[in-house]
C-alpha cells in the first residue's frame, strides 16, 4: 500500500497542512459574530444602483453611528455591523441607507443583545467539550478491547490525533475565509466542526477495526506478516468505502454550497473543508502513524 | 448482528417479493400524498422566519419585584397578554413563548419570546409589543349578539362602552360557589374600588338582562349576563367555566396590564423575498443533491446501486412527511442538514454493498454476498451512526432555534436512514432472488470485482 510505504511524504503533507492552518489562524484570527458579542447586523439590497461606500459611511457616521464596519455584498447590497440600535435608527434604517439614488431594502436585521452572546458563547464551549468528551467515550468503547500487538489505548490516542487535525484545518480554513470575505464565527460554525467531529471519526474507526481483524485472522492462521504489511492490506480494503461514504456528502456540500441558500454557503464550505480533511486523516495520518508506531516499539 | 443472521431461516421468496411490492407502493403513496398536500396546500410545511420572512423579538422580563414562586404564573400571564395583542393584530401564526435562561446568560433570567411571520418592518412589530393593554368593560347593544369573528370593526358594531372600566377593578379571584345542585361550580369574582362600586351599581341597574362583556386589549374574554343589580362593589361572572378556564381569566383580569415590565434584548428580521429565495435555493440544491448521489449509486454500485436510490427517493418522502407531521420548523440550517444527510444516507449502502464485493470477490454466490454483506456491514452502519447521533443529539440542546432546527433534522435523518438504508434496500435486493455464481447478473452486482 503506497501511502503505508510513502508515509512520510504524507505525513510532511499533513504537517505542511497543519502548520498553514495555524499560520491562518495566528495571521488571520477568528472574528466572532454577533451571535457571540452582541451587536447589529443589517443586509440591504437595492433597487438602482448602491451608493458609492464612502458616501454610505459618511451618511452613517451623520447619523450618529460609531464604530461599525460596512461591507459591499453580493451585487447591489451591504452589510452593515454595528452596535445596538437606538429606535430612532431603527425606524429610519431605509432612509438611512438609501442614498444617492439607490432604494434601500432590509433584507435582514439582527440585533443580539449582550446576554444572548454570552450564553450562546458558554454554551458552544460547553457542546464542543461535551461532543469532544462523548466522542472520547466512544472511542474507547470501540477499541475496549486489547490487542496485539499494539496496545488498545494506542489506536484511540491516535484516533484523537486525526480529529484535532480534522478541527484544526476548518478552524484554520475558515480564518482564512475570515480573511477573504469577512465570515465571522457563528453558531453555524460551530455547528459545522461539532458535525465534522461526529462524521470523521468514525472513518478512522473503520480502518482500525480492519486493522486488528486482520491481525486476529493472521494470528489464528499462524501466519507471519509485517505490521507494515497488515496495516496496508487493511487500508487497501477499507480505501474505497473511505472515499466513497465521503465522495457522496462531498457532493451534496458541493451542490449546497453552489446551489442552496446564501445563509448556508460558509456553512457548506466549512464542513466541506472539515470532511475532507476528516476523510484524508483516517486515510493518510491515521494507519501511517499506526505503523509508525509500532515500527518505532519494535526496535526496542 | 442477530437480526440479519436470521436471513437463513427466510420466508419464502414469493413472500419476500410481496413484502418488496408493498413497500413500493407505499413508497409510490407517501410520494403522491406529499405532492397533493403540497399543491392543495392541507398540510403546509412549516417554514422558520428566516424562510417565510418575518420578525423575532426576545425580551427579558423584570422579575425582580416578584416572588420567586409567583415567577412561572407571571410569566403564563405575560405571555398571554401578548399573545392577545398579536392576535389582535391580525398576524398569522405568531409564536409567543417564554423561556428560562440558566446560569450560562451570566445570571438567570426570564425571556419572552414573539415570532412574528410576515412583519418585517422591525420597528411596527415593537411598537405593536409594546402598547399599553387596557381592560375595559363594554355593553353588548341592544339586539346584538356577539360576534362569531372578532375584529376591532364587528366589535365595534355590537358593543358599547360602559361607563365603567379597567383602572375601576381592584382585584379578582377564583370562588366556588354551589348553585342548588351538588356540585361547586367555579366563578371569578371582581372588586371594584368605591368609585367602581357606585359606577357598578348603577350600570347593572339600568341594564338587567343585558349582555356586559370584559374586555382586555379589545378581545372579549368573557360576556356574561347582568341577572341583577349589584350595589356592593363585587360581580361574579359565573359560566362554563372549569376550574382552570377560571384561574386563567382571575389571572388576566389582574395582570390587566404587562405583569412584569419587559425589555427587549434581542431582534431578527428577515425579509419575504430573502426567505424565498432561501426556500428556492434549498428546494433547487435539494434536487441536484439527489440527483448527483443518485447517479453516483448508479453508476459505481450498478444494480445495488438502483435499488439504493429507490430506497434514498424512499427516505426523502418518509423524512418529508415526519416533517409535516411532528410538524419540524425548518430552516435554512435544516434544509442543509436535510441535504447533508441525503449523502450521508447512502452511506450504509456503500458499506454494505462494499462488503458484499468483497463477499463476491472470495467466490462466494450472489445470495450469500448479499446476505453477508448486510450481516458484516452492520457494527460498521450502528457505530457510524451513533457518533453522528451523539453531534446531533447534543447540537439540539445547544441550539438556538436555529440550530435545532439543524439537529433535529440531521438526527431524524439518521434514525430514518437506519430503516430506508438497511431493511428497505435489504427488502429489495432480496426480492429480486438472484443467485448467480457467473456472467452478467453477477457484472450487475460487482463493480470493479473480477469474473
Amino acid at each position: 500500500m503506497i501511502i503505508v510505504t510513502h508515509r512520510n511524504i504524507f505525513f510532511a503533507l499533513t504537517a505542511l497542512v497543519i502548520a498553514a492552518s495555524l499560520a491562518s489562524v495566528l495571521m488571520f484570527g477568528l472574528k466572532p459574530s454577533l451571535d457571540f458579542t452582541g451587536g447589529t447586523l443589517v443586509q440591504v439590497s437595492y433597487d438602482g444602483t448602491r451608493p458609492s461606500p464612502e458616501a454610505l459611511t459618511q451618511n452613517l457616521t451623520d447619523v450618529g453611528f460609531k464604530g461599525f464596519s460596512l461591507r459591499e455584498s453580493g451585487d447591489n447590497g451591504y452589510t452593515l455591523r454595528a452596535a445596538t440600535l437606538s429606535s430612532q435608527q431603527r425606524e429610519n434604517l431605509p432612509a438611512i441607507f438609501s442614498y444617492q439614488g439607490g432604494t434601500a431594502h432590509i433584507d435582514e436585521l439582527n440585533e443580539v443583545g449582550p446576554t444572548i452572546g454570552k450564553e450562546l458563547r458558554n454554551k458552544s464551549y460547553i457542546a464542543l467539550a461535551l461532543v469532544l468528551f462523548c466522542i472520547l467515550l466512544f472511542i474507547a468503547f470501540a477499541f475496549r478491547k486489547v490487542s496485539k500487538p499494539i496496545s488498545s489505548w494506542v489506536y484511540g490516542l491516535i484516533a484523537l490525533v486525526t480529529l484535532v487535525h480534522d478541527v484544526i484545518v476548518p478552524v484554520g480554513f475558515f480564518a482564512l475565509l475570515g480573511h477573504l470575505t469577512g465570515a465571522q464565527v457563528d453558531t453555524l460554525f460551530v455547528t459545522a466542526v461539532l458535525t465534522v467531529l461526529g462524521f470523521s471519526i468514525h472513518d478512522t474507526i473503520v480502518v482500525f477495526d480492519r486493522v486488528r481483524e486482520n491481525l486476529r485472522i493472521n494470528h489464528d492462521h499462524n501466519r507471519k506478516e509485517p505490521f507494515e504489511e497488515t496495516a496496508g492490506r487493511s487500508l487497501n480494503q477499507t480505501i474505497v468505502r473511505s472515499l466513497n461514504t465521503s465522495l457522496t456528502v462531498v457532493l451534496t456540500l458541493l451542490i449546497l454550497y453552489f446551489v442552496g441558500p446564501v445563509s448556508t454557503k460558509d456553512f457548506a464550505l466549512t464542513l466541506l473543508v472539515g470532511i475532507v480533511a476528516g476523510t484524508y486523516s483516517s486515510i493518510a495520518l491515521a494507519t501511517p502513524l499506526l505503523v509508525e508506531v509500532a515500527l518505532r516499539k519494535g526496535k526496542k | 448482528m442477530d437480526s440479519f443472521e436470521k436471513c437463513s431461516r427466510m420466508p419464502a421468496m414469493a413472500q419476500k417479493r410481496v413484502t418488496a411490492l408493498i413497500i413500493l407502493i407505499l413508497g409510490a403513496a407517501l410520494g403522491w400524498y406529499l405532492y397533493h398536500s403540497q399543491i392543495s396546500g392541507s398540510k403546509p410545511f412549516k417554514l422558520g422566519l428566516d424562510l417565510s420572512g418575518g420578525t423575532q423579538l426576545v425580551y427579558r422580563a423584570d422579575t425582580n419585584a416578584i416572588n420567586a414562586t409567583d415567577v412561572t404564573d407571571s410569566m403564563a400571564a405575560l405571555r398571554d397578554t401578548i399573545e392577545r395583542r398579536v392576535n389582535l393584530f391580525g398576524v398569522s401564526e405568531p409564536i409567543v413563548q417564554t423561556e428560562h435562561a440558566g446560569a450560562l446568560a451570566g445570571s438567570p433570567e426570564e425571556r419572552l419570546i414573539v415570532e412574528l411571520p410576515g412583519i418585517t418592518d422591525t420597528q411596527k412589530a415593537i411598537q405593536l409589543i409594546g402598547q399599553t393593554p387596557v381592560l375595559e368593560f363594554r355593553l353588548l347593544k341592544q339586539g346584538a349578539s356577539v360576534p362569531t369573528e372578532l375584529s376591532s370593526t364587528t366589535i365595534a358594531a355590537a358593543f358599547e362602552p360602559a361607563a365603567i372600566t379597567g383602572k375601576d377593578l381592584t382585584s379578582a379571584q377564583l370562588e366556588f360557589q354551589s348553585s342548588g345542585g351538588l356540585t361547586n361550580e367555579p366563578v371569578v369574582v371582581l372588586h371594584f374600588n368605591s368609585e367602581g362600586s357606585r359606577m357598578f351599581a348603577e350600570l347593572t341597574a339600568k341594564n338587567i338582562n343585558r349582555n356586559f362583556g370584559i374586555f382586555l386589549d379589545g378581545v372579549p374574554i368573557s360576556v356574561p349576563v347582568i341577572r341583577e343589580s349589584i350595589p356592593n362593589g363585587t360581580a361574579v361572572i359565573s359560566g362554563s367555566f372549569t376550574p382552570d378556564t377560571a384561574k386563567e381569566l382571575a389571572r388576566n383580569l389582574n395582570y390587566g396590564a404587562l405583569p412584569v415590565p419587559i425589555e427587549l434584548i434581542s431582534t431578527q428580521t428577515v425579509s419575504g423575498t430573502l426567505g424565498e429565495k432561501a426556500v428556492q435555493d434549498g428546494v433547487k440544491a435539494g434536487l441536484w443533491g439527489v440527483a448527483f448521489v443518485g447517479l453516483f449509486m448508479l453508476l459505481w454500485y450498478r444494480l445495488p446501486g438502483l435499488l439504493a436510490t429507490l430506497a434514498l427517493v424512499l427516505y426523502i418522502f418518509a423524512n418529508l412527511l415526519l416533517f409535516k407531521f411532528i410538524p419540524v420548523t425548518l430552516t435554512a440550517a435544516g434544509i442543509a442538514a436535510f441535504i447533508l444527510s441525503v449523502g450521508m444516507a447512502v452511506d450504509a449502502n456503500v458499506l454494505i454493498f462494499e462488503r458484499m464485493k468483497e463477499e463476491l470477490k472470495s467466490g462466494k454466490s450472489t445470495k450469500e454476498a448479499i446476505e453477508d454483506g448486510f450481516a458484516r456491514a452492520w457494527p460498521s452502519i450502528r457505530d457510524s451512526n451513533i457518533s453522528s447521533m451523539i453531534t446531533a443529539v447534543i447540537l439540539f440542546w445547544f441550539g438556538t432555534s436555529l440550530i435545532k432546527g439543524f439537529a433535529l433534522v440531521f438526527g431524524l435523518g439518521v434514525l430514518v436512514s437506519m430503516l430506508t438504508a438497511i431493511t428497505v434496500s435489504r427488502t429489495l435486493l432480496m426480492a429480486l432472488g438472484i443467485n448467480a455464481k457467473h456472467g452478467f447478473t453477477r457484472f450487475l452486482f460487482g463493480s470493479g470485482t473480477t469474473h
